[in-house]
């Protein structure tokens, strides 16, 4: 027994060294990746190809998404606020919790399941069947021309993606409250206006956004390009990608919200 | 052997951690001939490929290619050397988000400047050579195994290399795919005076096609001779090989302690 | 390859995105109404600022003209000193009359100005001398309990 526990604990260690170990690569890779980003920002075309792939097919589970995240925000505060007579703050509390964490956070986690898993499969399988090698041995590096464009077109979609959810989400809040449920129109937007800020609430929604794109997206091409170029290998990663960046996106969430709005409000 | 030496492969040794994949290999291959490196599977060859293609350094030793050591070469100047040097992969490698007109198109876009429609000539004749012009607008998917390695000849030779190498390319092909690559690998080896390095264990098919053949085992050149000199040889490991034989050199078991131990023969028995 | 239906659906992504970010912007944060590019600073001493907190409106007549942009604790007046960033377009007399307020029973607390008739204007950086303290619900108890006491007594 003793002898088991050991191992349990040799096991432990071995892993956290390992994990150390890979971000240590990771970091290393993400510096190459920005260093070799000079290809894909002089020829847009590769950047723009990228953009309709990770931004333009999301947009429909985010436009959705947002709708209805927007739509039960709505009737959950409804529900709560008529309570205690102020039902017309409910334009408030849908904004606030959109704009401020729930546009960039769901929507962060939407695309890191949809476009993040998405990248790295393409790159594992692009590894897996030797189309980086080739690429490789014709001169041509693949980093600068497959990680690089994938990475600045997650970075550029991530905001706007968090922008359309939470626009959705309002309108979603205002079609349950306002249409269906006959809170005064007037109300419901001046409330909203004046309670949401547009430096506090709205550029640190955006900053907000602009992390998790980065952060999602660097995690999705390592993930693909460190795979283990085997079937198992890819769907491996792929799983990594999103279980990692979906972490990564709550514990930056807090992080950033502990900066952003310590002492204020 | 007249022609000037293309590539020149002296001592060289390479190791995976503690593990020698190669142990001192000397070759020496001349411009314009067709080279077979034959051996089993695990046996270095396709380490021996990525050495000559810079994507690893060795342990000791070199690779001489048109004179510069392949190793030394900074980043720049080992791009500009992989220029003259085509590769096709296993199975053809081909990027599978291109059409196969852009997978030949692809290095004439990153490398040169010609215009759209020049690029479009040269496509088409590259395609036409390995007989594939009408496939030029398929994508990947839509090809079979032979028409997919077929393309990606056409794509290693877009840049008229000296030199491309074969990472084992009749794998997985039935006969008459089997003996069109090897025309083809022949054919334009010979027209374009480029020199052409097939890693294989495929020895039929590729003992009627080129001019040398090295044996690799165990990370050592066991033999090597023109294909005529191999068919003769009467090497245990040479006549094992090429005649497919189940056991000799090589052994048909995997080393082992006794089959009457393992079953615990002795023990109930004894 | 077709790159021009591609670039035309990053484009309307693009554009939408932006859009998404100017309505929000514009017509949830309200970015119109309160510019702080034109404005200017005012301040005020306060006995006691109740939940006043900064980023608060200031209303004049129940229009948002401004927002509260810092509270300090003053240790010379053992007061509190509230700076206020008001929209240029708004000026008010020297003797404008600043009281924090709360909107509704438990609404948030805000600043309110009440005019005066001075001729001079409040400019940048000046100070408001009038002020009134927020209503805190403790006192506010302890002084009708005092009252209620009193009207006993005098039964």
């Amino acid at each position: 027994m003793p002898n088991r526990i050991v191992s349990n604990i040799q096991n432990i260690g071995h892993r956290v060294i390992e994990s150390v170990w890979r971000l240590g690569v990771a970091s290393r890779f993400f510096i190459l990746v920005l260093l070799k980003s000079g290809t894909s920002l002089r020829r847009f075309n590769l950047v723009i190809r990228e953009l309709y792939f990770t931004g333009v097919l999301s947009l429909i589970i985010i436009v959705v998404s947002g709708l209805f995240v927007g739509m039960v925000l709505g009737l959950q505060g409804y529900e709560t606020l008529q309570k205690y007579g102020s039902e017309s703050a409910v334009g408030t509390l849908v904004a606030l919790s959109l704009v401020r964490e729930l546009g960039p956070v769901v929507a962060a986690l939407l695309f890191a399941s949809r476009a993040g898993s998405a990248i790295t499969a393409e790159i594992g399988l692009m590894k897996a069947t030797e189309q980086l090698a080739a690429m490789g041995m014709m001169a041509v590096d693949p980093i600068a021309r497959v990680v690089a464009p994938r990475f600045w077109a997650g970075v550029i979609s991530m905001p706007f993606l968090a922008a359309i959810f939470s626009v959705m989400g309002v309108f979603g809040g205002y079609l349950v409250t306002v249409v269906f449920i006959g809170v005064d129109e007037g109300s419901f937007w001046s409330q909203m206006q004046s309670a949401v800020d547009f430096r506090f609430d709205i550029l640190n929604g955006f900053i907000k956004s602009c992390f998790f794109g980065v952060a999602v997206t660097a995690i999705a091409v390592f993930e693909g390009y460190d795979a283990p170029p085997t079937a198992e290998g890819v769907s491996g990663a792929t799983t990594r990608t999103v279980v990692t960046s979906s972490l990564v996106i709550l514990g930056l969430d807090f992080i950033l919200t502990a900066f952003m709005f310590r002492g204020v409000g | 052997m007249t022609a000037e030496t293309l590539i020149e492969v002296n001592d060289l040794n390479f190791s995976y951690d503690t593990r020698a994949i190669l142990k001192g290999i000397q070759m020496s291959m001349p411009r314009g001939q067709v080279v077979a490196i034959m051996g089993g599977s695990g046996s270095g060859k396709t380490t021996l490929l990525k050495l000559i293609g810079g994507t690893i350094q060795p342990t000791s030793g070199y690779v001489k290619f048109a004179g510069e050591v392949v190793h030394e070469l900074n980043r720049d100047a080992l791009f500009k050397l992989r220029r003259k040097m085509g590769m096709l992969f296993q199975f053809g490698a081909l990027f599978t988000d291109l059409s196969v007109f852009d997978n030949v198109a692809f290095q004439m876009r990153e490398h040169t400047n010609l215009p759209e429609s020049m690029i479009r000539d040269l496509v088409l004749m590259k395609l036409h050579a390995v007989g594939l012009r009408g496939a030029h607008h398929l994508m990947p998917n839509e090809l079979s195994g032979g028409m997919a390695r077929r393309v990606a000849l056409a794509r290693s030779i877009a840049l008229d290399p000296m030199l491309i190498m074969y990472d084992e390319p009749f794998t997985g092909l039935d006969p008459i795919s089997l003996s069109v690559i090897g025309n083809l690998i022949r054919r334009l080896s010979d027209a374009l005076g480029m020199t052409s390095i097939v890693v294989t264990h495929d020895v039929q098919e590729s003992l009627k096609i080129v001019d040398y053949v090295y044996f690799i085992a165990d990370g050592v050149i066991a033999a090597e001779g023109t294909p005529k000199e191999v068919r003769e040889s009467i090497a245990p490991f040479v006549h094992q090989f090429v005649h497919g034989e189940e056991d000799g050199p090589v052994p048909f078991h995997y080393p082992a302690q006794t089959y009457k131990k393992d079953l615990n023969l002795e023990d109930n028995f004894a | 390859m077709q790159r021009t239906t591609m670039d035309l659906w990053v484009g309307l992504f693009v554009v939408t995105g932006v859009i998404a970010l100017m309505i929000l912007s514009l017509k949830v944060g309200n970015l119109n109404v309160y510019n702080p590019s034109q404005s200017y600073v005012i301040t005020g001493n306060f006995e006691n600022i109740g939940g006043l907190k900064v980023r608060a409106p200031v209303k004049g007549a129940g229009v948002v003209v401004g927002r509260v942009t810092d509270i300090q604790f003053s240790t010379q007046t053992y007061d509190a000193i509230v700076t206020m960033s008001l929209d240029s377009r708004f000026t008010f007399p020297k003797d404008t009359f600043a009281s924090i307020l709360t909107s509704g029973l438990l609404g948030e607390q805000y600043i309110g100005l009440a005019a005066g008739g001075d001729d001079v204007m409040l400019k940048d950086g000046d100070k408001v001398m009038k002020t009134n303290s927020a209503m805190v619900l403790e006192e506010l108890i302890g002084r009708f309990l005092f009252d209620k006491a009193a009207k006993d007594d005098s039964l």
